[in-house]
């Protein structure tokens, strides 16, 4: 089966680490493991997890009501900027403060920047389920006695659970991961050791360890969620369709509210371009290379969207097999293709490059072996969307449709692949904007003569040509900007039918 | 190539067409039909070997084609690739990674022609490979918060804690563990681990060096171990970073005196391995060496024919340490870099 398939590349890179550590027998291993430092690195990463997690789940939540339920004036606008930071790689969000205040460093630093590059994986999905929501539920309870309060807590908090906690656990999942930006920040975590390690003496043994227990995080967060999320189902019941929700006023409150928004937006939207701005027309510390930019640009563009379509595709099968026959072999499935992102890239690209090496040496150094690396990474991020979509929409139309005489085929493309083209899109749209920044496995594995902005955009800020390096990162948000704008956009579209 | 692929992207400037052939051009780079071009895994500064590597090819034709990357990161692929490695030639930033290559028998033996271009100090005493540009160790200092009378006569002092938390150190690059890879040979493994204890205690970590020194020039560190090449390019452009730093090189041979060499050599996997000589030839002929010292990145050029950029002080004014330089251990360096916790 195709969904196996799929679990079974995205399980390499665990296979792989798993392997090594049994080759490494338990002595070394544990003595590896068991030192200051990790611990130090283990503190790290989990207050910064936890920190951001929760900034993220409230920042998140509550601008996503304001934007979707309340008489916000502009809503269409801060529906666009609570997006945008997602069209600014974490890097060059911290690139961007690091440059103008060398206190943006440490733990509040780093908790600050990778908040607000990482609030919208939240906000997203959260946006959406309020969409979503039958206002008649609401209405119910109200009819029913309860008030404003004990309706959203009783009637529409347990209806966002699987949006929130399916974003916090994504926003969980980039920390684990992240590199670039808490490299930048001077804030170690298990990512940037494991980096530095692999810098100094590539797959050693200490690297594979510390990657190790990086794993049992991200499984440990992943059984977390599992259990919060429960086996309630979500997909509205009633005949006819849903009508767009009553916005609430929000009176004397509308200037807090609006000051709150435009401050969230100036520090993650506006300070970033800002800093860019700075660099763009101060900074040009050498003479600017245009040649390099476009094909750094066309190169990044090109593996981006092929990096969403290989990826949403690989996704269908599993969240379908999820949604559509739940049970225990379904979830091991679906859990297994998050594993990979939980890894930092340049892990994923390692176990890739060793057995490519030992096993297909003509997938070594191809934009094939890049791809499966950039899916294997990026799998939870469409799987999250296109999941969520397979969910609302109800298997009952899929009966219908068959019980009409369509073959599975063509109910798939009538009836199902419409309901979901929302998802389908906004998993590509996330995907492309993962693949357009993302930086260590493209560092390891991009074939030779094959630059991305991202690249470029390191290696040029790493030797503190900032002023060199500014002109990749505003081009990577000027390519993540159209497929943000979709994202919005086609939220819009959903509810205005 | 990459030039190749400008021509077809700039003939389409629409977007649409502008994805096609970045497409296009993907594919073109991944199914592997670059036979013609010479591949160099470059761990160098880009800009610098670029230069040469462009002189390269206008003398004699052959292509090149750079993948960049670190020193131990490009080192240990080359080994994991084996004899199925696309490297034809190595060329790094800091010569213990040539020596990890070439001790695992990596490198076909450089030309003796190609290896007399050099003075023999800054290669590999076996030949597997050739030296063909060098950085001087320095302190960076903030020179307001430092006077000259507080500065460290040698590199060691700095793990007395009186500079707890003053100083900056890029502990994951390869440049650093250069210099700590010295200290070792110089000094044996009891006192650099010693040495490294009281680094971590005192130093903050930066990523880079240019980091580093942008961290002194701001005044959040006092001082800061770099490479000289980093002040003087940022002198070179606008200064910007570097306005409040001065450079102390050490002096009577200390091991803080260390010049680091950037290694050359032939891939011994290589496929076009005449080609793989001419251009390590090429690296430390007068020709080359003349790009390399006129070169913005400021790194020294090392033959004796060619003299060093007038920006810098004098490669014959140092005072280095006496180093086999060959001999310097990178992964020992790790492995007491990781019990003290800096990595």
């Amino acid at each position: 089966m195709i969904s196996l398939l799929v679990a079974a590349v995205a399980s390499i890179p665990l296979l792989f680490i798993i392997g090594y550590t049994i080759a490494l027998g338990p002595g070394e291993a544990i003595a590896l493991v068991w030192r200051p430092r990790v611990g130090e690195l283990l503190w790290n990463t989990v207050r910064l997890a936890v920190g951001c997690m929760a900034l993220s789940a409230v920042i998140g939540t509550a601008a996503a009501w304001l934007v979707e339920r309340s008489s916000l004036p502009g809503r269409r606008i801060w529906h666009v900027l609570l997006v945008a930071p997602l069209a600014i790689p974490a890097f060059v969000n911290s690139f961007a403060w690091i440059s103008i205040t060398p206190t943006a460093s440490g733990y509040s630093g780093a908790l600050l920047v990778v908040t607000f590059s990482y609030f919208p994986l939240v906000y997203l999905p959260v946006a959406a389920a309020l969409r979503g929501l039958d206002p008649v539920l609401e209405e119910t309870a109200q009819g029913l006695g309860n008030n404003r309060l004990t309706t959203f807590l009783r009637v529409v908090a347990p209806q966002l659970r699987p949006a929130v906690l399916g974003g916090v656990l994504l926003v969980g999942l980039h920390l684990l991961a992240e590199f670039g930006a808490l490299q930048m920040l001077r804030f170690p975590t298990f990512t940037t050791a494991i980096y530095d390690q692999y810098k100094s003496s590539f797959n050693g043994a200490a690297a594979n360890m510390i990657a190790g227990v990086l794993v049992l995080c991200c499984l440990l967060l992943l059984m977390g969620e599992l259990r919060l999320r429960g086996s309630a189902r979500y997909s509205r019941l009633g005949p006819g369709s849903a009508r767009p929700a009553a916005p609430m006023s929000l009176g004397v409150a509308t200037w807090p509210a609006l000051l709150g928004m435009a401050g969230l937006a100036v520090l993650s939207v506006g300070v970033p371009l800002g800093s860019l701005g700075y660099w763009l027309t101060t900074g040009a510390s050498t003479r600017f290379d245009v040649w390099s930019l476009i094909s750094t640009a066309s190169t990044s563009i090109g593996l981006a969207v092929l990096a969403a379509v290989v990826t949403t595709a690989a996704t269908l099968p599993v969240a379908w097999l999820y949604t559509r026959y739940p049970g225990r072999w379904a979830t091991v499935i679906e859990r297994s293709t998050y594993i990979g992102s939980a890894l930092p890239g340049i892990v994923v690209a390692l176990a890739l490059v060793t057995v490519a090496i030992r096993g297909v040496p003509a997938l070594y150094q191809t934009t094939a072996m890049l791809l499966v690396a950039y899916a294997i990474m990026f799998l939870p991020r469409a799987m999250v969307s296109v999941r969520a979509g397979l969910a609302q929409a109800p298997p009952l139309l899929d009966e219908v449709s068959r019980s009409l005489g369509h073959s599975r085929l063509s109910t798939l493309r009538r009836v199902t692949l419409p309901l979901i083209a929302p998802g389908l899109g906004s998993g590509a749209a996330l995907v492309f904007l993962a693949a357009v920044t993302e930086l260590t496995a493209t560092l390891l594995l991009a074939p030779i003569g094959t630059d991305t902005l991202a690249t470029r955009f390191w290696s040029l800020s790493g030797s503190v040509a900032y002023g060199a390096a500014a002109p990749y990162a505003a081009v990577m948000v000027l390519i993540s900007a159209p497929a943000t704008y979709l994202l919005t956009r086609q939220s819009r579209k959903e509810q205005t039918r | 190539m990459r030039f190749g692929r400008s021509v077809g992207v700039l003939a389409s400037s629409l977007p649409v067409l502008l994805l096609a052939t970045s497409c296009a051009s993907i594919t073109a780079s991944g199914s592997g039909d670059d036979n013609a071009a010479l591949v160099v895994y470059n761990a160098q500064h880009e800009e610098l070997t670029k230069a040469v590597v462009d002189g390269f090819t206008k003398q004699t034709g052959i292509k090149v084609e750079l993948r960049s990357g670190s020193d131990p990161e490009l080192a240990n692929q080359i080994l994991a690739e084996g004899d199925n490695s696309p490297a034809d030639v190595f060329v790094t930033e800091n010569s213990p990674s040539m020596t990890l290559v070439a001790r695992q028998g990596g490198f076909a033996p450089v030309d003796a022609q190609t290896l007399a271009q050099v003075p023999r100090q800054y290669s590999a005493a076996d030949g597997s490979w050739v030296g063909w540009a060098g950085r001087s160790t320095v302190l960076a200092y903030n020179s307001s918060q430092l006077q000259t009378s507080a500065l460290p006569a040698s590199i060691m002092d700095l793990a007395d804690p009186k500079w707890s938390q003053k100083i900056g150190i890029a502990a994951a690059g390869a440049d650093f563990q250069a210099i700590v890879s010295a200290v070792l040979q110089l000094k044996g493994e009891q006192a650099t681990a010693a040495w490294l204890k009281g680094l971590k205690a005192n130093a903050k970590i930066y990523q880079g060096n240019g980091a580093a020194m942008k961290a002194v020039n701001a005044g959040e560190i006092q001082a800061a171990v770099i490479y000289h090449y980093y002040w003087y390019k940022d002198q070179a452009e606008s200064g910007e970073n570097s306005k409040n730093v001065k450079l102390l090189f050490f002096e009577n041979k200390d091991p803080g005196a260390f010049v680091g060499v950037s290694g050359a050599g032939v891939v011994k996997a290589s496929d076009q391995p005449a080609e793989a000589q001419q251009l390590v030839k090429y690296l430390t002929s007068e020709e080359g060496q003349t790009l390399v010292a006129g070169s913005t990145a400021l790194e020294y050029s090392l033959s004796l024919k060619v003299a060093t950029n007038p920006q810098l002080k004098p490669l014959s004014e140092l005072e280095p340490p006496k180093i086999n330089i060959a001999e310097l251990n990178g992964p020992k360096v790790v492995e007491l870099m990781t019990e003290a916790g800096l990595l």
